[in-house]
């Protein structure tokens, strides 16, 4: 009973500190908000309009047809035409254009004996996305009508899109962001809230009162998993206005699997600040962990591609997942119950972190 | 005989950070309802065993009792019993003054019912009703002060430790605090309190010198005037400044201090007649002056006794 009054009263105190410090209340809002609506429409592996230039050294009907059917494809957007393939290479060079399109001028007679390739591309190969566009154009048929028909030949493979049939980033990009967007602010907002309290000296009025360590923290959770709570429905709300995210799964699930990784990145905030002495160490500590969590967790490249190594590290991370259980079941409409290892993943790394930090975190000051 | 209760005892009470020893083996026995004073510079080791006996830090050696619960094993429990004002505002400053007291209330799980009656009844004696609604960042140094205590005394502690409450206080407001304080102690609660206000310490009821970690002198302000080894002698010239000059030239005298056109001379009590000694050299220098023996103060015993201290370590 004395306990509850106790973690009562620090849950009270925290939102009552919370509705004052405006910052805070801004980011809890704000950072969901502009986040999502900058990676939302900004992250585009669909890749188009790549700025190019081109050469025609051959200048016949043949070779602006190439060029008006290349343009059409919108994945290259014609900047200019130059004279020279060195002019193309200095355009490279600064920058103005990603690819350059040489036609050489027995453009017409490559064409016809196809026996050499027909023209060239420059590429800025600096960048593999880029690469990526080039092979794509590469493979694209382009049918002159002086040539010669050839039997079409079937492709090996036939590609079948399941559940983003129209290939928007947008789609895979959202539900990635919730739990981006969930651990920078959770695992901030907590390490930040106890590591303030040792700054201005609270804490030690509060290690002389008979406040138990567990009292204390989950006092600090608990309000924390509310203002979670907010951000997943806000960003499930601009996600399906702005960008026609649907959930096929059931919003349970969703909550349930929010609710775990929210707990997760709790404890590990918890864990953060009796480490840290200062907000800013804890700052620092949080990046940290944020970073690989954006990188190697499956939000911005698919898993299954990384080396095995950085695999077994993302592992560890709760946010790997739950970027499988949240895009399972709002994008594939997959049942919670057949992910439930994900979900038994993160619960224990939400145990051992707060195990740890109440283990850590000393009454005394020594 | 009346029997003595003690609320505080500590016995070779020593506390080392690597290799500097901040406590050294300090001894105490504090009596229930008393007003106790840690008299020392910055650094004496003061916080540092006022933390000891809360049981916020374990002692290198050596062990203390606070209401006969050991300080290091039962801290938990010795937490509802005392009461602990530090020398830093410690309540939050973003919270105004009647939500602080209530979240403190919570805290030590005050029941319910009564909860708001003590909050109304701490605000009222402390003289915070009109701020009630203040944060308490925005309040005086006397206010906060105010308000730290009357956080520190909300669960009715047996036992208040204070560490240099004073430090952010003007005078009137300091003299309040003390009525406050002895108000408190005749209601039956121990008070530790560090200070290093000569004026301060001389109202505790009994008090412990501390320097450098260790306590070179305790007991009454009047055993401790008694106790010292030198005469103290109150010279009142016109020229203070050449008396001062022919006394110095004395080997017998200690030390001299001046205070306004007055001097203190510090004499050794080998010395049998201080004042002989004194009128002697200023007649020698021929300077007119009013001389007096009076009784040392605490500054004159702090001087004293740690002058004592690091002689005896220099030989």
């Amino acid at each position: 009973m004395k306990s509850f009054i106790r973690i009562f009263a620090v849950m009270r105190k925290e939102f009552l500190q919370m509705s004052r410090d405006r910052l805070t209340f801004g980011m809890i809002v704000g950072i969901p908000l502009i986040q999502l609506l900058m990676f939302g429409y900004a992250i585009n592996t669909d890749v188009r309009n790549l700025s190019a230039a081109y050469v025609d050294e051959s200048d016949t009907h043949i070779s602006r047809e190439f060029i008006a059917d290349i343009t059409a494809s919108q994945v290259i957007v014609m900047k200019q035409r130059v004279a020279s393939v060195y002019e193309l290479e200095q355009l490279l060079d600064a920058g103005s254009i990603s690819i350059g399109i040489a036609i050489p001028d027995d453009f017409d007679r490559r064409i016809l004996e196809r026996d050499r390739q027909a023209a060239q591309l420059l590429v800025d190969g600096a960048d593999p996305i880029i690469v990526g566009v080039a092979q794509q154009l590469i493979a694209m048929p382009i049918r002159f009508d002086s040539q010669r028909r050839r039997p079409q030949q079937a492709a090996l493979l036939e590609v079948r899109n399941y559940y983003n049939p129209e290939r928007r980033s947008a789609v895979n990009i959202v539900p990635g962001l919730i739990g981006v967007i969930l651990t920078m602010t959770m695992v901030l907002f907590t390490a930040v809230a106890i590591v303030r309290e040792k700054e201005r000296g609270n804490l030690e009025l509060l290690i002389n009162t008979p406040i138990k360590t567990p009292e204390l923290m989950l006092g600090k959770i608990f309000p924390y998993i509310l203002i979670g709570l907010i951000q997943l429905t806000l960003i499930l709300t601009l996600g399906w206005y702005f960008f026609q995210v649907p959930i096929h799964g059931s919003l349970v699930h969703v909550l349930a699997a929010a609710l775990v990784f929210i707990a997760a990145n709790l404890s590990l905030g918890l864990l953060v600040s009796t480490v840290a002495t200062t907000q800013f160490q804890a700052m620092q500590m949080t990046f940290f962990f944020f970073l690989p969590s954006i990188l190697i967790s499956g939000f911005m490249f698919p898993f299954d591609g990384m080396p095995a190594a950085a695999q077994n590290i993302a592992e560890f991370l709760p946010l790997t997942h739950f970027n499988r259980l949240i895009r399972g079941i709002i994008l594939r409409g997959a049942d919670i119950t057949s992910m439930l290892d994900e979900l038994l993943a993160l619960a224990i790394f939400a145990a051992v972190a707060l195990t740890l930090a109440i283990l850590r975190f000393s009454k005394r000051l020594d | 005989m009346n029997q003595k209760q003690i609320a505080i005892t500590a016995s070779g009470l020593t506390m080392r950070f690597g290799s500097l020893v901040a406590v050294d083996n300090v001894d105490l026995e504090i009596e229930k309802g008393s007003i106790y004073g840690f008299l020392g510079p910055n650094g004496s080791g003061k916080s540092t065993t006022i933390r000891m006996l809360c049981g916020l830090l374990t002692p290198s050696s050596g062990s203390a009792t606070v209401m006969g619960m050991d300080s290091k094993k039962e801290s938990e429990s010795l937490k509802q019993k005392i009461g602990y004002m530090t020398q830093r505002f410690s309540l939050y400053e973003d919270l105004s003054v009647r939500e602080n007291l209530q979240f403190v209330s919570e805290i030590y799980a005050v029941p319910r019912r009564q909860r708001k009656h003590r909050v109304a009844e701490l605000l009222d004696s402390f003289s915070l009703n009109d701020r009630a609604k203040q944060r308490s960042g925005t309040l005086s140094g006397g206010q906060k002060q105010r308000l730290a205590l009357a956080a520190a005394t909300l669960h009715k502690p047996e036992v208040l430790f204070l560490d240099e409450p004073t430090s952010a206080v003007d005078p009137q407001n300091r003299r309040d605090f003390w009525e406050t304080l002895f108000e408190l102690a005749e209601q039956g609660t121990t008070i530790l309190v560090s200070t290093h206000y000569m004026d301060e310490a001389a109202r505790c009821h009994r008090l412990a010198i501390l320097d450098e970690g260790v306590k070179v002198a305790d007991g009454s302000p009047r055993q401790l005037g008694e106790s010292i080894s030198s005469h103290v002698v109150e010279i009142e010239a016109e020229d203070p400044s050449s008396a001062r000059l022919s006394l110095m030239k004395s080997e017998e005298i200690n030390s001299i201090t001046q205070l306004g056109i007055k001097l203190r001379v510090m004499i050794p009590k080998t010395v049998n007649d201080p004042l002989l000694l004194v009128n002697g050299n200023l007649h020698k220098a021929n300077i007119q002056a009013k001389t007096e023996q009076v009784f040392p103060d605490l500054e004159d015993i702090f001087v004293s006794v740690t002058q004592q201290r690091r002689e005896g370590q220099g030989s």
